[in-house]
């Protein structure tokens, strides 16, 4: 499938969402492209696989949208998420750009339906991928494949040829051979490093080998060293990921969605000493469940139990496991390997200190404790209703924000701020510069459309001349 | 410890599901309603999200609601080789054909199930070689080879009023085994019956089913091959259903032609019994070969593979009865015509005896499943409506 005799005009490293926007929209204006996937067809698409949406901007509601969501409220909803840690001209000119996606990427087959069952809260400002991201990666591939994009498997970039921030050639290990693949010019859409342990534990040290990485495990970051070494700037910082509190009994790699908990806000959550550590009814979930995962990995051993009981069974979405099950809290803490008496302890303190009010799940309610630390200061309710349920949760990574820096061309930039000569980024390699920190659901998707969209366009203008 | 110790009796549901397609459908159900994603398909996933725990007779309900358009394999995030392992159309396939079996009635046929395709060949050939022999024992073999021509000519070899009660008592027979099968059905997914006499969920499952809008991936077409939607089957579907239909009405205009104007068999050809039998039986030619096509291709691992023979005789018995029917037509007027009629008539009793054992049930099943999602769907619009 690699020809390494013909030197392409687009060479794509990657094969998600970003990958294939840019493959399609570099195709589309008449340039020769190859992608390169490094994992199996089954596992391709990176992160893409476990999305379910994005988030676009819009002047009015739309067939599966239930009203408008202008640019200056996607504004300032990510100056609110990053606390200002964005590039504003760059976040702004995705924003503008994210206007004109929902239609351009229904132009490449991709189809939309109104929020999932459960999601309410995005049914205005996100649009849902019908069958989900890889329903959206086969539609997308469809095209790609149909526009005459050639695509490789198994094909993963182990080395880059760049001299004096010009791409020449890269090494591909394919079917037993090392390969080297000209190319004019470089789109980089290869994703994080959130697979790669030993680079996580050179920020976190050796709590990341605690730590279970809910995409595939062939996120490991090589593309993005070896830009880095080869004087690419960076963005982002390097100790930062997106980290939520998932089911400890998840698969090491790959758990995606399925292994989320949404009920930390309806019980208490203690650590392996049986001790709680945090506000578990702060702010609504949505707001807090991005928190979760580095309070876990702060906790001795990187592993926690949500502890509720019967009244809360069905206040919450579903997930893979079922819960953890006793008739009574000192029966649950042995199941779960923690002191029985201390859990019971942990219990009754908490129910004492509960204060008398009305629990109402859609708005911040006055169901607080009184003299407790930390409090619980929403939803608390006596956990005194048998059967009593818990979940063990360990820290699950989604993703790291440490990127290349870009301009608005979706063009790197090396070291000092010149232009790279032929390279382009688009997606988690470069959200870091729209995303310094925090989260808003399906912002991910919208940098790499619109980015991986301009970034093969320019790629392709580019080759051209 | 170890979050990974945690014993597996915690995962069983309180009531054991008794066979192995259904736990693993429980355990799919759940892995699918703790994701959502799929539910824009088709009818299987909203209806799931209806539920939180997923009893055998709900299982059953959302496997007769599946129509294996297999969308949600080629879409799913978790399917092999991953090790969730999801596959939801083939252990919904496993659970429907199971189904089956359980609803059969009487219970003692059941076992038609296991080898369908054996027993069905079986069937129909004993049907054709009885024919046969009953020409050969009534008439002179002489009868058998001879031309007949003209208004009657069938009635030489068989009487009307035979061919009739034959056929009506067989037919009879088929329907009443299918209404018990329905009623089984029915409590086992634990709805009353007053939900089969509403005229909103009758008129919705009618357009759902008349337009196999839950074959079409969520609007792309169904997938046979691999990822890539295609609407062949669809397409392939359409043609034997209403080809079935066209060759019904055929018979039905026929018999009112014979008890009400008097008007004998056989007909011209431009006659209205001919003109409908000949289009559906095209219909009933070309759509059962586009499927048995289509399932040829068809990806294995989406398929019930041990009961493929239940398929292929149900597809092949229509595909013979409009073989043997045209045929007829076309040789009536030779000295063929005899044998010919014999063959026909076999096929045709075989399919009526053997209708209640064999995947002509799914049209039942699937349809009354689409009445109570209708009904389901419904309900549950009207009390989003008065929540506000």
């Amino acid at each position: 499938m690699i020809d390494a005799k013909r030197r392409y005009d687009v060479l794509v490293i990657g094969g998600g969402n970003a990958a294939l926007c840019a493959a399609i929209s570099a195709r589309r204006s008449g340039a020769s492209v190859l992608v390169l996937e490094g994992a199996p067809k089954f596992y391709r698409g990176g992160n893409t696989r476990h999305t379910r949406n994005m988030r676009c901007a819009h002047d009015a509601a739309t067939e599966i949208l239930t009203g408008p969501y202008t640019e200056d409220e996607f504004w300032n909803d990510l100056l609110l998420v990053t606390k200002g840690r964005t590039d504003e001209d760059l976040a702004r000119f995705m924003i503008h750009e994210s206007k004109e996606m929902l239609t351009w990427i229904t132009e490449q087959g991709v189809r939309f339906q109104p929020s999932l069952g459960g999601t309410l809260s995005l049914g205005r400002t996100n649009s849902f991928f019908l069958g989900g991201g890889r329903s959206m990666l086969n539609a997308l591939y469809l095209t790609a494949e149909k526009l005459g994009v050639e695509v490789a498997y198994d094909a993963e970039v182990v080395g880059l040829n760049i001299d004096g921030g010009m791409f020449v050639s890269a090494v591909v290990q394919h079917e037993g051979a090392k390969l080297e693949v000209r190319a004019a010019t470089l789109v980089a859409a290869s994703g994080g490093f959130e697979a790669n342990i030993e680079w996580l534990k050179a920020s976190w040290g050796d709590v990341a080998d605690n730590f279970l990485i809910r995409g595939t495990p062939y996120n490991r970051g090589t593309v993005l060293r070896m830009l880095l070494d080869s004087g690419v700037e960076s963005v982002g910082d390097p100790t930062q990921c997106h980290a939520v509190a998932i089911d400890a009994r998840a698969p090491k790699f790959d758990g995606g969605i399925i292994t989320r908990l949404d009920c930390v806000v309806f019980g208490i959550v203690v650590n392996k000493h049986a001790q709680r550590f945090y506000d578990e009814g702060e702010d609504i979930w949505p707001k807090r469940y991005a928190i979760w995962g580095r309070l876990v990995a702060a906790q001795p051993d990187q592993i926690a139990y949500i502890v509720f009981d019967a009244k809360s069974l069905d206040l919450f979405m579903p997930s893979l496991f079922p819960p953890i099950r006793a008739n009574s809290i000192r029966e649950l803490g042995g199941k779960l390997g923690l002191d029985p008496e201390a859990l019971d302890a942990t219990v009754t303190g908490f129910n004492g200190a509960v204060q008398p009010g009305t629990f109402d799940t859609t708005k911040l309610d006055d169901c607080r404790t009184e003299g407790l630390s930390p409090p619980k200061t929403h939803w608390a309710r006596a956990l005194d209703t048998a059967p009593f349920y818990a979940y063990p949760v360990r820290p699950g990574i989604t993703f790291t924000y440490l990127g290349t820096r870009v301009d608005k061309r979706a063009c790197i930039l090396m070291e000092g701020g010149t232009p790279s000569a032929n390279m382009f980024a688009a997606g988690e390699i470069m959200a870091g510069n729209v995303l310094g920190q925090g989260y808003a659901a399906g912002i991910g998707m919208t940098i790499g459309s619109v980015f991986g969209r301009v970034a093969g366009r320019e790629a392709a203008a580019h080759a051209r001349n | 410890m170890h979050a990974t110790d945690t014993t597996p009796d915690e995962a069983l549901p309180e009531d054991v599901l008794p066979t192995t397609a259904l736990q693993e459908a429980g355990r799919l159900m759940t892995v699918c309603n703790s994701c959502r994603y799929c539910e824009g398909l088709c009818a299987v996933f909203p209806a799931m999200e209806m539920r939180r725990t997923f009893t055998s007779g709900d299982l059953n309900y959302l496997a007769n609601l599946c129509h294996n358009c297999s969308a949600c394999y080629y879409d799913c995030q978790f399917s092999p080789p991953h090790e969730f392992d999801v596959n939801v159309p083939r252990v919904l396939a496993e659970v429907r054909n199971e189904s089956y079996q359980a609803y059969a009635w009487p219970p003692a046929f059941a076992g038609a199930f296991e080898r369908n395709g054996l027993t069905i060949s079986i069937v129909t050939a004993l049907s054709v070689a009885a024919f046969i022999l009953g020409f050969v024992a009534f008439r002179d073999p002489s009868v058998l080879f001879a031309t007949h021509t003209g208004p009657g000519a069938f009635y030489r070899l068989m009487p009307h009023n035979a061919m009739a009660l034959l056929f009506g008592l067989a037919f009879l027979y088929a329907l009443v085994a299918m209404g018990m099968g329905l009623r089984m059905f029915w409590r086992d997914i634990k709805e009353p019956p007053e939900t089969l006499r509403e005229p909103p969920s009758l008129w919705q499952a009618m357009k759902d089913a008349g337009s196999l809008r839950y074959l079409d991936g969520g609007g792309v077409g169904c997938m046979n091959e691999d990822e890539r939607p295609t609407d062949n089957r669809r397409l392939y579907h359409h043609l034997t259903f209403y080809g079935f239909m066209l060759c019904f009405a055929a018979t039905s205009v026929a018999t009112l032609y014979h008890y009400v104007v008097g008007r004998e068999a056989p007909y011209y050809w431009y006659d209205l019994p001919v003109i409908l039998g000949t289009l559906g039986g095209i219909g009933l030619l070309i759509g059962p070969v586009g499927l048995l096509v289509a399932k040829r291709k068809r990806d294995s691992v989406v398929q019930d593979e041990v009961r493929l023979g239940m398929d292929v005789a149900f597809i092949a018995m229509l595909f013979l009865t409009s073989l043997t029917g045209l045929l007829l037509l076309f040789l009536r007027e030779t000295p063929a015509m005899g044998m010919l009629l014999a063959v026909h008539l076999g096929v045709v009793f075989s399919l009526f005896i053997t209708m209640p054992y064999s995947k002509m049930v799914h049209g039942l099943y699937r349809f009354t499943a689409l009445v109570r999602y209708a009904k389901e769907r419904r309900t549950l619009a009207e009390s989003h409506a008065t929540a506000g």
